[in-house]
């Protein structure tokens, strides 16, 4: 009782008392080795994809015509070697990073920011407007996704951010669900009902309170959105909805690699490497981030 | 005809050895990975390569295929044809039989005829029939079934009338289009008829049962007419859409045949599986079609020519693909009967001086540097194409163009090929039958599949004339004077003709590679 | 409770109706249609076709066509495979896609909640890297990189197992199948369940469970396991209509017959019918297991009441 009482007046107090709980939450992350080496390695694999391809010697769509499907090595440049269109997979895998990354961030993004909203404001009124924005949830899972993208495509045309605003469609109504079900446990708890006998607007409510107290799985739906996002735009792209060559994604570059798996292993583990490493590295650092954000960790 | 010797008791006693008495005999089992599950078994209703193994199994036309992909006699015994070339009389065997017992007589390939012809059965591939009598006519609704050029004589004779000499007709005889249905089957039981319980077959093979998306089995047809030389007991089909689970499922023994393979994988199984792993010419062309419709820059020959200079074939068949494809300098892929296909011009000249013709031509039709030439090129997806599609790109970049690449998936992909809306499109041919009509017509004015729309009345008038000559080798001097004019104009831009890919077990005896990439179980047998 | 079931039965069939209309149109409108193939057919074959599927007629007429086959039970025949309906397409497919789903499910919660439950427990120790990291590998190499190297590896180069195929159901031809299906849920149940037990374990309820002295073992057991399987719960629902209703990836690499591969498949080839028969299934069961999720909210935290 008493650290819920604590959440609430520091949660309604001014900006600077917010300002320190991000200096805290901060402090706190810093102590997490694992989210800090996670933290470290993203920001350095994010950097490689933005600068990277101005490092390597080869361009994006550049063609080796000595060099198909060569394997790594030192000797001709090209350190992760090359793809079935003697194209160095590097340059590629960097390049696709681009893609892949800002697709999880903005998808990722929308899903989250449409799918927490919907979920907390669902749950806290609860009754007939609940069960209508639920309805409206089952149809949105029910309508073929396929027909949906393709005709985005047709009235929007060929573009990266109907893409992302695509899959960040589909990929909320997980999160909106699982939003609501916190809700629907939290708004019973003592220090809703207390928030709500002082008067406290609906809207401060839900912002406030309720929302902040279902980080935890917010948080882990996250990091487990961001996969599903990246291996979705592949489809996509199967699609021809998705990125056009030259352009790729990891999840591109993956899908082909796994058709030479045995003749050309390095066409699918560099690529798999790059994605794997990011999403351990988001694990490890969500975790981190729920545990600082974590008001009862006082 | 090919007799073959039956291997079983030496079967039998491998299989002994092995201590597998109480299983049935496993070898005498074909298991075949077919690309896709059948829409059908009903061989009006089906359409694809995939289907024809197991339609072919079921059903024998009145020609059918041998080992090696020639034809021979099938349910007709012996033929004649008219002076003029539009009547054939055939002669049934009076031993073939449906699956049942019943025999197969006249009336059933005159009731087939009229059936797949009847517009209400909507079969798709109805058109291949279009050289009989009245064919079209009754398929468009506008004459009864009975005026169709067909009649039976008697219960073993059969009598074909053709609107006009066809010198492919016998070879299309062999197709699926022209296989007898049983008449007394599909009265009884209608559209249902096809199903696993209801089918009756006339072939080497009967159904057994259907598990759909899984298996196909099919087991030996004791009433087949020869019945005698059909080594094995049963085939099954496995459909198998994914190329690698196919090559999995092979190297693990589950299967027998596969009928392709991924060519990513080529040149690990040419180092690993060299027995196994078969390629041969195939009829077929990979082209990519250029829309010569006003306001494409692609509409400009010029640019068209340049386009097709600077492509090196030699590249793409050896270092993209490296499955034996063939690069292609004509539009008729080589190896058809009656024909010689014309040949590029520039086939002969070396890459450097192909490029600097090339860049002749761009610079004629007024692209240059400062002028460079865009173009929205258009694949299905695919690994192959896309592979394809980016190494084009790029030996296009030299001329200073700017290719955008679209894929998209099939159903898309042609509808905008057949809207005209791309500068360069992927397409592709594989023969119906053995005849260069049957290519060349895909350059014909307004025909469906010109996605490009390239129309030249010269092209169209000997077309026309050849339709009308009887004798082979004029006709198929007429037809490449065509194809002569086509490639001068730069119709389309062939890239290389098809390779068949098989994996296939080596104890398999009987299966020979040809140029149809056709395979009919009946000659395979295992040996010892 | 069982005004509350029969209420929400009763709204699902707006829901339903809202969600055929809404994909009836949205697949007419898409381009490409059912014959658009390799091969552009004769005007006139196209045309007997199109009559053949009642497509020549406009789309508002198709739309109230199929809706008056549907109330009698039609889903009608498959454009693509001529010789089943939908109805037995769905009826020959689903139990197997149900049969490999349910395995999958059980295997994925059997290891992914105590997975969790331990790594929550010792929170930020070597055990809990460990744990989520294995865990989160699953997440990490998406199922059709999966698949094939467990076939690859267990198929063909052991041959402990078959490559694919179905086989009438046989355990042998499921084990494959089951954990590449699994291993993704895997990793999401244990990755939600550690974050939600943390979550709960750190709740002043627990909290005062412990200081009445009862052992750990009782809290957690008790008092903490089940709030802390919300979020999960939340999850499977949709998750398991998703499993239950089979991978075109895993169908495809493994040969099985179920009917995840008419999903996309039915969409590509435009085979109208198919797609519809398989969007009403489909949305049927989503309001059939998010109802049951919706239930198995107030049995795990009694809090939660549903007021109509």
């Amino acid at each position: 009782m008493t650290t819920d009482t604590t959440t609430l007046t520091s949660d309604t107090g001014d900006l600077s008392a917010g300002d320190s709980l991000g200096r805290d939450a901060w402090r706190r992350l810093k102590r997490n080795r694992a989210a800090m080496v996670s933290l470290v390695l993203l920001i350095f694999i994010a950097a490689a994809c933005v600068a990277g391809p101005w490092l390597t010697p080869w361009g994006l769509n550049e063609v080796n015509w000595d060099a198909f499907r060569s394997p790594p090595s030192l000797e001709d440049g090209h350190l992760a070697g090359t793809d079935a269109n003697g194209r160095d997979l590097l340059t590629r895998t960097l390049y696709g990073g681009q893609i892949s990354l800002s697709v999880a961030l903005v998808a990722t993004f929308v899903s989250l920011v449409i799918g927490v909203l919907y979920g907390a404001v669902a749950g806290y009124l609860g009754g007939r407007v609940d069960n209508l924005m639920m309805r409206f949830v089952d149809i949105m899972y029910s309508l073929p996704f396929m027909f949906l993208v393709i005709l985005l495509m047709v009235v929007f045309g060929r573009n990266i951010l109907l893409i992302y605003a695509a899959i960040g469609a589909v990929e909320w109504l997980d999160m909106s669900r699982i939003v609501r079900g916190q809700t629907l446990a939290l708004k019973r708890r003592e220090f809703v009902e207390a928030a709500r006998a002082l008067g406290v607007r609906s809207r401060t409510i839900v912002m406030r309170h309720l929302i902040p107290n279902t980080l935890g799985p917010v948080i882990v739906y996250v990091t487990l959105t961001v996969p599903k996002v990246i291996l979705l735009e592949s489809f996509l792209s199967f699609l021809g909805l998705g990125v056009q060559e030259p352009m790729t994604s990891w999840g591109v570059l993956i899908s082909e690699g796994v058709d030479t798996m045995q003749s050309a292993p390095w066409m699918l583990l560099v690529p798999s490497t790059f994605l794997a490493a990011t999403l351990l590295c988001l694990n490890f650092l969500g975790d981190g981030l729920r545990d600082a954000l974590d008001p009862r960790t006082h | 005809m090919i007799s073959f010797v039956r291997l079983r008791p030496a079967l039998c006693t491998a299989v002994m050895a092995a201590g597998l008495a109480a299983l049935p005999l496993q070898a005498d089992t074909l298991r075949i990975a077919t690309m896709g599950e059948p829409s059908s078994l009903d061989p009006h209703k089906i359409s694809g390569t995939w289907e024809n193994d197991v339609a072919g199994d079921l059903f024998e036309g009145l020609i059918t295929e041998a080992a090696n992909g020639e034809r021979i006699p099938g349910v007709a015994e012996s033929w004649e044809i008219s002076e003029d070339g539009t009547v054939y009389i055939f002669r049934l065997r009076e031993n073939a039989r449906w699956s049942d017992g019943e025999p197969v007589t006249a009336e059933d390939f005159v009731f087939a005829f009229r059936r797949i012809l009847d517009p209400a059965t909507a079969a798709d591939y109805a058109y291949l029939l279009y050289p009989v009598k009245n064919a079209e006519v009754v398929y468009g609704g506008d004459a009864e079934p009975e005026t169709l050029g067909i009649e039976a004589l008697d219960n073993h004779t059969l009598r074909i009338t053709l609107e006009r000499s066809t010198p492919y007709f016998l070879d299309q005889l062999s197709h699926y289009t022209a296989y007898p249905v049983p008449r007394h089957v599909v009265k009884e039981h209608g559209d249902r008829w096809s199903r696993p319980a209801n089918l009756v077959s006339n072939g080497p093979f009967k159904i057994q049962r259907w598990q759909s998306q899984t298996r196909i089995e099919v087991v030996r047809n004791e009433h087949f007419h020869d019945a005698d030389n059909v080594a094995l007991d049963q085939v099954i089909y496995f459909p198998i859409e994914e190329r690698n689970t196919a090559l999995n499922r092979f190297r693990a023994g589950e299967i027998d045949v596969a009928r392709d393979f991924p060519t990513q994988q080529y040149g690990w199984l040419r180092d690993n599986l060299p027995e196994a792993t078969h390629t041969a010419p195939f009829l077929g062309i990979y082209y990519y079609t250029l829309n010569t419709r006003e306001g494409h820059p692609t509409a400009d020959p010029r640019v068209r020519e340049a386009l097709s200079l600077a492509v090196r074939r030699e590249v793409i068949t050896d270092r993209i693909l490296g499955t034996g494809e063939v690069p292609a300098y004509s539009f008729v892929p080589p190896g058809i009967s009656h024909y010689e296909p014309a040949m590029l011009e520039f086939s002969e000249l070396s890459q450097d001086e192909r490029m600097e013709r090339a860049r002749e031509l761009m610079s004629e039709a007024g692209y240059g540097p400062d002028n460079p030439l865009q173009l929205r090129l258009r694949y299905n997806t695919s690994e192959d194409h896309r592979q394809v599609a980016i190494a084009i790109g790029a030996m296009w970049e030299p001329l200073g163009v700017q290719v955008d690449l679209f894929n998209s998936e099939v159903a898309v992909h042609y509808t905008d090929l057949r809207q005209g809306d791309f500068d360069v499109g992927r397409a592709g041919w594989i023969g119906d039958y053995n005849d260069a009509q049957n290519f060349l017509s895909l350059l014909e004015s307004g025909v469906g599949n010109n996605y490009g729309a390239y129309s030249n009345e010269q092209f169209d008038a000997l077309m026309r004339e050849a339709a009308e000559t009887q004798d082979l080798e004029r006709r198929g001097e007429i037809m490449a004077e065509a194809e002569r004019i086509a490639l001068a104009d730069s119709a389309t831009l062939p890239i290389y003709y098809y390779v068949s890919r098989n994996l296939v077990n080596p104890a398999l005896q009987g299966w020979e590679n040809n140029i149809e990439d056709i395979h009919r179980s009946r000659w395979v047998s295992f040996e010892e | 409770m069982l005004i509350y079931v029969s209420k929400r039965l009763l709204q699902a069939i707006p829901t339903l109706l809202i969600v055929i209309t809404l994909s009836f149109f949205l697949m007419h409108l898409a381009p490409g249609g059912p014959f658009d193939g390799e091969r552009q057919l004769p005007a006139e074959i196209e045309a007997n076709l199109r009559a053949a599927y009642h497509l020549d007629q406009p789309v508002w007429r198709q739309y109230f066509i199929y809706l008056g086959n549907l109330l009698q039970g039609d889903f009608g025949p498959s454009f693509r495979y001529k010789d089943f309906t939908v109805t037995e397409l769905i009826a020959q497919g689903f139990p197997v896609s149900l049969e490999l789903g349910l395995w999958a499910i059980a295997l994925a919660i059997a290891v992914g909640l105590p997975l969790g439950i331990l790594a929550a427990l010792h929170r930020n120790s070597s055990i809990d890297y460990l744990v989520m990291g294995t865990a989160l590998a699953g997440v990490a190499i998406p199922n059709f990189v999966i698949a094939p190297v467990l076939a690859l590896v267990f198929g063909v180069l052991l041959a402990w197992l078959p490559v694919g195929g179905w086989n009438d159901g046989h355990w042998r031809n499921m084990v494959l199948p089951v954990i590449a299906l699994s291993i993704q849920q895997v990793a999401y149940i244990a990755r939600m369940s550690r974050a939600s037990m943390i979550e709960v374990l750190g709740s002043h309820y627990i909290r005062t469970a412990r200081a009445k002295g009862l052992s750990e073992r009782e809290v957690i057991w008790r008092h903490a396991l089940r709030p802390s399987l919300l979020p999960v719960v939340s999850y499977l629902g949709p998750a398991i209509a998703g499993i239950i209703t089979g991978s075109v990836v895993i169908e495809q690499i493994f040969g099985i017959p179920g009917i995840g591969r008419y999903f996309v498949q039915a969409a590509l080839n435009r085979d109208y019918t198919l797609v519809m028969g398989t969007v009403v299934f489909y949305g049927i069961l989503i309001v059939l297991l998010n109802l049951i999720v919706d239930l198995l909210y107030s049995a795990l935290d009694p809090q939660i009441r549903y007021d109509d």
